[in-house]
């Protein structure tokens, strides 16, 4: 029967803390530039103008279809060849996860965008408003709020494959965890803990989507 | 004086002729009720007037200034043009398209903030002046989805008014409601008619047309069929598919 001891783990639960706020730093700058990349990828690959619809298409494919460790390492090792650029693992991961995470939220953004009912473009543009005025003020706030869940779902994913980072030396929250198993002998206790961290750190996320998304519901303005 | 003037304008959808060749001219204060069968085209030439339809041929002149010009496809106009016309002709939709994310004040405020570039206290206090207008300022801080059918038809209406148009389209206004909700519909268009405003209305309610309009347009055969005053098409309609149509409607009266 195998002993539990946590006792050296904690002693030096620093490392482990460190550790995770850069996975959170590295989560919130990916969340932060994908919503962004994806915003300005769906608008283009809405746009009425082919120059800027297959550019995005080739964009969201590509780093839809291939798989995030291939893209790390070729942010990582593949672009200071090929263009002379210093590249720190954060860089390499922060571009990485940005533009996947914005390839992946574009698809959202633009399913939630063309569910919009065409009234409502029609509406606007009655009264005057002009194409970007009607996205900015009519059609996005509704798009947004509709994909909300799927966008949340994204956000999870996205916290989770972050842990790739660890092969390319970032010392995310399971980079060190796998310096101090074997610092300390005891994988079990610190990996244990580890999946708890992130339990709880994506519980309490989720739980902040369900309560942003009740309070949608309360302004009222989806039929009862 | 004319505020409208559609000259041979047509339009098909995929080969399938709706309209050809229709000429109306409107003038200020006309309230011109557009009958017709369903798919004779009426809402389609009621979208042509906006530009939410662009039509195949002819011309639109609004207030005597003459709308785009004749391209290869139709009818072509820059953006800052087609934003003008759709300021003089506003727009009633028949499922009401009230954005459902914003108050009943911020729909009627949405156009003249965005669009008229007033700052948000004077939208605002203009768009709960158009509500009263149509019996909705107690309504202001709710949104659409708490409003009956007949309330977000008003509201529609406001939010049209509010941006002073020369010309009011309405189109099948009060289909979508239930028959207890039509009357207060109409009756707000009623009080707009006779306040002289300017309008254009696609409806079924034929009794309403009658007592409201100043002319019938009766749309058929790919054309305006038969026009004239309410007297003359509703009463002593003198061309077949009128006398028809009218003779269905009546059929289930008492």
């Amino acid at each position: 029967m195998y002993e539990w001891d946590f006792g050296p783990v904690l002693a030096e639960s620093g490392v482990l803390l460190a550790g995770f706020r850069n996975t959170l730093e590295l989560t919130a700058t990916a969340l932060a530039g994908g919503l962004v990349v994806g915003l300005l990828l769906a608008l283009a690959r809405l746009s009425p103008r082919r120059r800027l619809r297959w550019p995005a298409g080739v964009v969201i494919e590509v780093f839809r279809t291939t798989p995030p460790l291939v893209q790390l390492f070729w942010f990582y090792f593949g672009l200071p060849i090929v263009v002379s650029v210093e590249m720190t693992p954060f860089l390499a991961a922060a571009l990485t996860f940005t533009i996947q995470s914005g390839a992946f939220f574009a698809e959202i953004l633009r399913a939630g965008i063309v569910s919009i009912e065409r009234g409502q473009w029609e509406a606007a543009s009655a009264i005057g408003m002009r194409p970007h005025q009607t996205m900015r003020r009519v059609i996005l706030p509704q798009a947004v709020k509709r994909m909300f869940p799927s966008m949340m779902e994204r956000s999870i994913e996205l916290m989770k494959t972050t842990t790739l980072v660890a092969t390319v030396s970032y010392a995310d929250l399971l980079f060190q965890a796998n310096e101090l198993a074997q610092k300390t002998f005891r994988p079990l206790e610190v990996f244990t803990l580890v999946a708890l961290v992130y339990f709880v750190a994506i519980t309490c996320l989720s739980g902040l989507g369900s309560l942003l998304e009740r309070r949608f519901a309360r302004s009222g303005e989806f039929a009862a | 004086m004319s505020v409208l003037k559609l000259v041979g304008i047509s339009k098909s959808f995929g080969g399938t002729r709706v309209f050809e060749n229709v000429d109306l001219d409107v003038e200020k204060g006309d309230r011109i009720a557009i009958l017709g069968a369903s798919g004779s085209g009426k809402s389609t030439l009621l979208r042509c007037i906006n530009l939410l339809e662009t039509p195949d041929a002819g011309s639109i002149e609004i207030g005597g200034t003459k709308v785009g010009s004749a391209g290869r496809s139709g009818l072509r106009i820059s953006e800052r043009d087609l934003q003008a016309l759709r300021l003089r002709a506003g727009m009633v939709f028949q499922q009401f398209n009230l954005f459902p994310h914003m108050t009943v004040a911020g729909n009627v405020a949405e156009g003249l903030s965005t669009v008229r570039r007033m700052s948000r206290p004077d939208a605002r206090t203009r768009a709960i002046m158009e509500l009263a207008r149509v019996g909705l300022a107690d309504k202001a801080d709710a949104y659409p989805a708490r409003l009956s059918g007949g309330q977000k038809q008003r509201v529609a209406i406001a939010r049209a008014l509010a941006m002073d148009p020369e010309i009011l389209l309405f189109d099948e206004p009060t289909s979508a409601l239930d028959p207890a909700l039509v009357g207060e519909v109409l009756g707000v268009i009623e009080q707009l008619a006779e306040e002289g405003r300017t309008m254009l209305l696609v409806t079924h309610e034929i009794g309403f047309a009658y007592h409201v309009a100043n002319r019938i347009l009766f749309l058929a055969e790919g054309g305006i069929y038969e026009s004239g005053t309410p007297d003359e098409v509703l009463k002593h309609p003198r061309r077949p598919l009128t006398q028809h149509f009218l003779k269905e409607h009546k059929r289930f009266q008492f």
